[in-house]
């Protein structure tokens, strides 16, 4: 059988293609050609007047010393969120894929945090970290851990990484329970057949052939950690103590929008284009030599 | 089909040179005001739209403060800026720099032949949005200074009788507090680099930085790692360990650590007293900020906070014209006055405060007295008048940065201040180079 589209017209196709191309032109190329070429320029804030200084703020960038913590933050602020949201996930879509009364509206109730928008993820849980207010903080007192996300940059990561591990559960929870769900049902029995406890069925069997998911999952994890969390970010520590929580995407908005140096952030937003770059290059690669698993 | 557009096109154009004789001429003023001072803001446009015919002003609110002067600056490269935009006292540098984007008060109001008389204003406001000659730059509209707000009642069950003036004072106060009813905060402020490094040095006659905290020039140079505000600085470390000082943001997030009654002794803006007045469950009142008394000539005079009203270039005459008018009708002394005693914000003109003061307000109000009297309290001086740095949100960050790492025992104070002056001075440097071309 013929799996080809035949098009009568011959202008047809790129008629159809065109609206996508037109998008894909406006909203993604333009811009990016724009950050690139603003990061060749020294420029004030109203553009009253630039100059072009080839690679000074790429120079700047890479001789700060302050960028490289950035670097570091991000890593390890990226790291743990995908690690805590992909754990909890997992073991939540574990537990909910059985057979057990009301499965549906557990189901359901586990997705709803997805839609949580960013900032309000952050508030929420300041409501529960904050030292004066937050009733977690006040627990902690008690058992005398002296809780203090304003001063300590270890407790101000660990506040943003659990909102926004948080938020991104649900998201990680659905790819799991799909992915659980394909697993045919034979195999997990013949294991236990052959007398395979559940904890080794989950180690040899499961989380295998799990893999393909769990790989694509990482992948959109630490593209969210990196871009998506900045609502949660702002909302809840502002990048600070001492720049203890501040990513690389917060440092683009903190130098661009609040310090006016246009140049170093754009300089700034074209390594992060590299970053996603190079991230889904991996992924396509990597993924499709998994699929065929 | 063509003829159609241009039978449109012709009317269109035909409108619009009749209608200017009748329609009011329209003034965008963009701000950035929200709850009451929202309400203010409407109420002042709408009493000059109803006080004349010719002019419209049509408020909109933009956002926190520095959203507000994004998109203002975002509008200007767009050609569609506001006539008026108000932009926080921090950003009067990268306003004033901006030759041609903005045009000047002095200017405006003498070109549109409007009575304006700079010497009727407070200069120890005016001064923060002038040049070194006294040329007002742009229009002070919300202002305010950091006092200290004391709670009252706390201090009465720690056996403090006065509330404490300086700061070897407060320190001691600070320590009965915690003892008795603020275990986990003796004191504590908000805007952590206003209170701690910028206040401070005004206060005490000290330089922030060189050519009069950059108010003579650009090419000004950071100088506060000087001994007095080490010390200050190092004292407040060492208080943190205790709990006896603790930490509460460089934003002014942290004020409800007064109101639910956590902190006792509070360094905040003056503007917090809508808040206290509505929030407060104890007896409080606003006082001076503490001084060190081994420091000769402390104190000096505060500085302001607070935001300004800039005119944006590239408008019509007429639009100036009503521009001004407005400016002269926000300058009225009843209206000053009033708007001070409702609001909380500072009077501008000398006028509006004696009046106030002759009416017997602050009597029965002294809190609302205190920024004034601290603002006023002695000529200003160099180092008093006010602050212009570039990229000044920025700089405030970073210098915020070093504090917190000193606070959290992973620098030396000295450290920390170096630190900040190192690496402002070279954000300063990068400012003047971008404005210098």
């Amino acid at each position: 059988m013929e799996k080809r589209a035949v098009f009568g017209n011959r202008l047809l196709p790129y008629g159809l293609l065109a609206p996508q191309v037109a998008i894909t032109l406006i909203f993604f190329y333009w811009p990016a050609t724009q950050a690139v070429r603003q990061s060749f320029l020294l420029e004030d804030a109203f553009g009253l007047g630039s100059e072009f200084v080839w690679f000074e703020n790429y120079r700047t960038l890479f001789s700060d010393p302050g960028y490289y913590s950035t670097l570091w933050t991000t890593i390890v602020f990226s790291t743990s969120v995908t690690v805590v949201s992909l754990s909890c996930a997992l073991l939540l879509a574990v537990m909910a894929d059985r057979e057990i009364k009301g499965a549906t509206g557990y189901r359901t109730l586990l997705i709803w945090p997805y839609a949580v928008a960013p900032a309000v993820a952050g508030v929420l849980w300041i409501f529960m970290l904050d030292p004066s207010l937050g009733t977690i903080a006040q627990g902690l007192r008690r058992l005398g851990i002296d809780w203090n996300p304003r001063l300590n940059g270890t407790h101000a990561m660990t506040q943003v990484v659990l909102a926004s591990a948080w938020k991104q559960i649900s998201y990680n929870f659905l790819f799991f329970l799909a992915g659980l769900q394909a697993i045919p049902k034979s195999v997990i029995e013949a294991a236990a057949i052959d007398g395979a406890r559940p904890w080794r069925r989950f180690w040899t069997i499961i989380l295998p052939l799990l893999s393909p998911t769990t790989f694509f999952l990482i992948v959109v994890n630490i593209v969210y950690a990196f871009f998506e969390t900045f609502g949660t970010i702002d909302a809840m520590t502002g990048g600070g103590p001492a720049k203890a929580t501040e990513t690389l995407v917060y440092k683009v908005y903190a130098d661009g929008r609040l310090g006016g140096d246009l140049g170093g952030s754009a300089a700034q937003s074209v390594i992060l284009m590299l970053i996603v770059i190079g991230l889904t290059a991996v992924q396509f690669r990597f993924v499709e030599r998994r699929v065929t698993y | 089909m063509t003829s159609i557009i241009r039978k449109a096109a012709l009317a269109a154009v035909g409108l619009a040179l009749a209608t200017p004789a009748l329609a009011q001429t329209e003034l965008q003023w963009w701000h950035a005001m929200t709850g009451g001072n929202n309400d203010v803001v409407v109420r002042l446009a709408d009493e000059f739209n109803a006080a004349q015919k010719d002019y419209k002003v049509v408020p909109s609110y933009k956002g926190s403060y520095p959203d507000t002067m994004n998109a203002g600056i975002a509008a200007f490269r767009a050609n569609n800026a506001p006539a008026i935009l108000q932009v926080f006292e921090v950003g009067t540098a990268t306003m004033m720099s901006a030759r041609g984007a903005v045009k000047p008060v002095y200017q405006l109001m003498a070109d549109a032949n409007e009575p304006f008389d700079p010497k009727s204003y407070l200069p120890a406001i005016t001064g923060y949005y002038s040049t070194a000659k006294g040329e007002m730059l742009s229009f002070p509209f919300n202002s305010s200074s950091m006092v200290m707000w004391v709670n009252k009642d706390a201090l009465k069950k720690a056996g403090i009788a006065e509330p404490p003036k300086t700061w070897p004072e407060v320190f001691d106060a600070a320590r009965k507090l915690k003892a008795t009813s603020n275990p986990q905060c003796g004191f504590s402020n908000a805007w952590a680099t206003w209170a701690n490094i910028e206040q401070l040095s005004a206060w005490h006659n000290k330089p922030l930085s060189t050519k009069a905290n950059g108010l003579d020039g650009f090419d000004t140079v950071l100088e506060f790692n000087a001994p007095l505000q080490i010390k200050h600085l190092q004292t407040l470390v060492d208080l943190q360990k205790d709990k006896i000082y603790d930490y509460s943001g460089r934003t002014n997030a942290g004020e409800g650590r007064f109101t639910s009654g956590e902190c006792a002794l509070f360094l905040t803006s003056s503007g917090f007293y809508g808040n206290v007045r509505g929030n407060a469950k104890f007896d409080w009142a606003a006082v001076p900020m503490p001084f060190y008394p081994d420091v000769q000539g402390a104190p000096q005079n505060s500085i302001i906070g607070g935001a300004s009203l800039w005119v944006m270039g590239g408008k019509s005459a007429n639009e100036y014209k009503g521009v001004a008018k407005f400016f002269a009708f926000l300058s009225d002394t009843d209206r000053q006055a009033k708007l001070h005693q409702e609001s909380g914000y500072l009077p501008i003109t000398r006028a509006a405060y004696e009046k106030t003061k002759a009416s017997g307000f602050y009597e029965k109000n002294p809190s609302l007295e205190t920024a004034l009297i601290e603002l006023t309290n002695k000529e200003p001086t160099e180092n008093s008048r006010g602050l212009r740095l570039g990229n000044m949100v920025q700089l405030r960050d970073v210098w915020a940065e070093e504090m917190e790492a000193a606070l959290a025992g992973q620098k030396g104070a000295k450290e920390a201040l170096d630190a900040a002056v190192t690496r402002g001075n070279a954000m300063l440097r990068q400012f003047e180079r971008t404005v210098s071309r």
